[in-house]
């Protein structure tokens, strides 16, 4: 009990002194630039494939489902609904903490192990500053573009599906999604949402791999638990913030 | 350097796609009207019933959209639902013997206002009062007069 406190203890310290490396991680563009590359545009064709299959899914359950009440023309506005408010922001973390947050907290993981962290400390160089922070500032800056992405791209599986094969006027098919889908409640939540759980996803995977114990079983642990706890984590406060959001 | 220009070409290429992504979330999905049509007009119209109206409900003329509801008020001396209608520049020849009326599309669509033009050769300008209304269809209200008339036809008999 003792040690789980001390885990969430080191990881506010640690968040705050990431926080403190931002300003500095955003002049340092080269750096970042590399990272965004990394975290962001590597992850791009997992969330467009996982996004249009999500979307031809929701396409063909919805349909199922809604022309029981003769109302397969709301299919639009179902699919848009689920993918903007829910599933874009939350199926494109979880994504992106297996397929980056993972690497983030492996690569840290053996830096630490093969003491490039204490070495660059002891040249009066902070690692936090020089290495974590400008990976932190990818992160937080991708996974909303990923998100988005998802959401764009499950739109149009779900058109493919509902228009193209099962026979949903297209017509219909947008514009009850356009009366139906505010920007500001729907929209913009959902990509605040993301935003939120981009910090909290890279922030868990780099501060495991900061954590790791100097091993190889250490640095496999951190990954796992990057894994683990990022995912919990998102479903968590997806919760939190859907109550928030949706309430009324 | 060929690498870092590859780099540099792959995050363009991913904050491009992301930024379409989002305008397409917010203009195609989202139909966020952009501030830009200043030629757009607001009229009110009153109702007896407003039923399920809701702000940002369409407003058409011959089943094209011209507008939206933006506001929805309370008239405390007659009781009546006071609708604002915001309609957009290209259509300012409405008459102003035109009628409203509020419709659903489809048995448990939503509810619009549809405005059927008047004859008269004077056009809606802003601030005024569509004066003809015909207020919502209550389905259960319909029911209930339909059993209530059947029930009452009975007793003639």
């Amino acid at each position: 009990m003792l040690a789980w406190l001390e885990v969430v203890g080191r990881g506010a310290v640690f968040l705050v002194r990431v926080l403190g490396g931002l300003p500095g991680a955003a002049f340092r563009g080269r750096e970042l630039l590399r990272q965004i590359g990394r975290v962001g545009a590597q992850s791009m064709v997992l969330i467009l494939v996982s996004g249009a299959f999500v979307g031809m899914v929701l396409g063909l359950q919805g349909y199922n489902m809604l022309v029981r009440f003769g109302a397969e023309e709301s299919l639009g506005l179902a699919v848009a609904l689920a993918l903007v408010r829910e599933l874009g922001p939350v199926v494109s973390a979880l994504l992106y903490a297996g397929r980056a947050g993972s690497a983030l907290a492996a690569e840290i993981g053996l830096m630490k192990t093969t003491e490039q962290l204490a070495a660059m400390g002891m040249m009066a160089v902070d690692p936090l500053r020089r290495v974590i922070a400008p990976r932190f500032l990818a992160g937080v800056l991708s996974v909303p573009l990923l998100a988005a992405m998802f959401s764009a791209v499950g739109v149009l599986g779900g058109q493919f599906v509902g228009v193209g094969l099962l026979g949903v006027d297209d017509g219909a098919f947008w514009s009850q999604m356009q009366a139906g889908v505010d920007f500001r409640d729907d929209v913009a939540n959902g990509i605040v949402k993301s935003v939120v759980f981009g910090v909290v996803v890279t922030w868990i995977s780099l501060f495991q791999g900061h954590d790791a114990v100097p091993t190889s079983e250490g640095v496999s642990r951190a990954t796992t638990r990057s894994v683990v706890w990022s995912s919990l984590a998102v479903f968590g406060l997806d919760f939190v913030l859907t109550s928030l959001m949706f309430n009324d | 350097m060929t690498r870092d220009r590859k780099i540099e070409a792959a995050v363009g290429l991913f904050v491009a796609a992301g930024l379409a992504a989002l305008l397409m979330l917010a203009v195609r999905v989202g139909n966020l009207t952009l501030q830009s049509d200043a030629g757009s007009y607001q009229v009110t119209a009153r109702f007896e019933n407003i039923g399920g109206l809701k702000v940002r409900a369409p407003v058409s003329m011959s089943g094209i959209r011209i507008g939206q509801v933006v506001a929805l008020g309370f008239d405390p001396e007659t009781y009546e639902a006071i609708a604002t209608l915001e309609i957009e520049g290209g259509y300012d020849r409405v008459p102003t013997d035109s009628s409203a009326s509020i419709f659903t599309a489809g048995l448990l669509g939503e509810q619009y206002i549809s405005i059927s033009p008047g004859v008269d050769t004077e056009f809606l300008t802003p601030g005024d009062e569509i004066g003809l209304t015909q207020s919502a269809v209550i389905l259960e209200r319909l029911i209930g007069q339909f059993l209530f008339d059947k029930a009452s036809a009975g007793d003639g008999d």
